[in-house]
């Protein structure tokens, strides 16, 4: 039995090394399904938390054309929930526990959400920042080994690299605007700086799982790699902007050929991933709350449904 | 006679204003995925009829006039829309039974606008046609499942509904400038539109095992400016932004 287990194992690893994708009814390891339902419902509770913060600019957004562009991606954000918690679901775990595991605090989602949008600048800082960086991690993912994963992240990527580059010129508008609009877009760059280079997660020798994620090609390049990616390619953004990254460390290294950085404030990441952030008991009181609220919603629904089922199957009966 | 079109357009487009703001409220907040996104989808649409309306109206008003100047710098005296679409979203019910008395109307004008002599505002109702008639199927779904699902369910559709059925007359509250617009053939009927909307509305609130309410008080003179309390709060926040930062491009 053990060598039989060894050898689906064996063969499950080379099929991954080929570059073969691993699909819903092929055999895998227990590890990698949980690992996978762990990692992607993470990300498609991101998408569903993330809805907050931008939300809560919706019905204060300065012009019509910005309120119609906020209400689409974050309605974006909800599709992109959807096909996620569906490819979660071909692991065989079903959408309302993937819910429950939200509300009860055993799934976690992406700390930059329990940061409070406090401007109207924030929508572009999260477009710009927090958009970038989930695309540097979302593009590698269209190359992850789980099929339904990949090919969920093909299509979220190209909403994504809209969002991000309608959150720039979102920047680029309030930079050429007047001066409390510049104001505003420095204000909003230097609360979300921070917390979006943490986005990538603790640095990669306090990082357990990466070995095996990039043996399972959930991960192809480590938290580090992928942190210093999105600092190259932000830090010219923001010269364009003419707006200051809030790290007085913050220099050109001719040798390395990238951008180095200040210490990062560690604490603070583990404390909110821990729940202390400014907006944690918000942020999933508001989910719970909408989850609570509809359930009288969703039962009228199912019972419909039935009741509809019921009399078509007497009419046939008849 | 460019005085009273710029009117009665603002007075098409405030209605879509301000339900598609009380939409937008609900964003990430639904019962379930799919209504939040359904919701969304309506919220989109009737700002994307906004837009249409008040870049006309703009036009009209020549000068500094934009959608933004008028969605976003008139008083709660000059919005012209019923009092129906600003009530709150006390639940789903009231938010489905609020969409349901609406479309239910707005099917119809926009059915009579598609031949409206001014040709901007037939234009617009030929667009908005489609998603009206998306929007009435949606809303009109929902209250079966609602009043013909649970028991609860249908106690609190039939709530949101004894609470917003005194609004629906204001539709049909003619002034004086619905019936010139009617007799120059660029407005609506609004008469013809009533017989059609009870008939409607009785059979559907029939079929969903829900009684029709006989309210003994009608709501009218939104469309005069006269609005609720909620209005103010609305605007408060539709507005921020433009108040407090005048003069700005965004």
């Amino acid at each position: 039995m053990e060598l039989d287990i060894n050898k689906l194992e064996n063969d499950f690893q080379a099929r991954i090394d080929a570059g073969e994708n691993i699909e819903p009814k092929s055999w895998m390891p227990e590890k990698y399904r949980k690992t996978h339902i762990r990692q992607i419902s993470q990300h498609g509770h991101s998408e569903i938390v993330g809805m907050l913060p931008e939300g809560n600019w919706i019905t204060r957004a300065p012009s019509l054309r910005r309120k119609v562009g906020l209400l689409a991606k974050v309605q974006d954000e909800a599709g992109h929930g959807l096909y996620l918690y569906s490819a979660a679901e071909t692991l065989g775990i079903s959408r309302d526990e993937l819910f429950h595991q939200l509300h009860t605090g055993k799934a976690k989602y992406s700390s930059i959400f329990n940061y409070p949008t406090l401007s109207w600048a924030d929508i572009g800082a999260i477009g710009w920042l927090v958009d970038g960086a989930a695309i540097i991690n979302q593009v590698m993912l269209t190359r992850t080994s789980y099929g339904p994963y990949a090919r969920a992240m093909v299509r979220i990527c190209k909403e994504e690299s809209f969002h991000q580059r309608q959150g720039y010129e979102m920047m680029l508008t309030l930079c050429a605007g007047t001066p409390a609009q510049k104001e505003m877009a420095q204000d909003a760059l230097n609360r979300f700086w921070w917390p979006s280079i943490m986005m990538f997660g603790p640095r990669d020798e306090e990082s357990p799982h990466t070995e095996q994620a990039m043996k399972w090609k959930i991960k192809l390049k480590t938290n580090d790699e992928l942190r210093q990616q999105f600092i190259d390619i932000t830090v010219p953004q923001a010269e364009i902007l003419g707006l200051t990254i809030p790290d007085p460390d913050l220099k050109w290294n001719e040798e390395t050929g990238h951008y180095d950085h200040g210490p990062i404030d560690w604490d603070e990441f583990w404390q909110v991933v821990k729940g202390n952030g400014r907006c944690n008991k918000e942020r999933l009181g508001a989910r719970v709350k909408a989850w609570d609220d509809g359930e009288w919603v969703r039962d009228a629904a199912m019972a419909f449904a039935e009741k509809k089922e019921k009399s078509k199957e007497a009419k046939k009966a008849s | 006679m460019e005085n009273k079109l710029y009117d009665y357009i603002l007075s098409l487009g405030d209605n879509s204003l301000i339900l598609g703001h009380r939409l937008s409220e609900l964003c990430g907040h639904g019962p379930s995925l799919e209504t939040d996104i359904a919701l969304t989808n309506i919220s989109l649409d009737l700002y994307g009829q906004v837009r249409n309306y008040f870049q006309y109206a703009a036009e009209l008003a020549g000068e500094d006039a934009s959608e933004d100047s008028i969605a976003f710098l008139r008083t709660d005296r000059q919005h012209k829309n019923v009092w129906l679409v600003e009530q709150p979203n006390e639940d789903f019910g009231h938010v489905i039974c609020r969409q349901f008395l609406f479309d239910s109307f707005h099917m119809p004008l926009m059915k009579q606008l598609c031949e409206s002599k001014d040709e901007r505002i037939s234009a617009i109702a030929k667009k908005s046609i489609k998603e009206s008639s998306y929007h009435e199927r949606f809303s009109s779904e929902w209250m079966k499942r609602l009043g013909a699902g649970t028991e609860v369910s249908n106690q609190k559709v039939q709530a949101a509904l004894d609470h917003l059925y005194p609004f629906v007359n204001e539709f049909f509250q003619e002034t004086p400038l619905d019936k010139e617009m009617k007799e120059n053939g660029i407005g609506g009927d609004l008469p013809a539109i009533k017989e059609v909307y009870f008939k409607n509305v009785h059979a559907l609130l029939l079929e969903a095992g829900l009684t029709i309410p006989e309210p003994d008080w009608r709501q009218t003179d939104g469309k005069l400016g006269y609005h609720s309390e909620h209005l103010g709060f609305i605007l408060a926040e539709l507005q921020y932004m433009q108040r407090s930062y005048p003069n700005s491009d965004w």
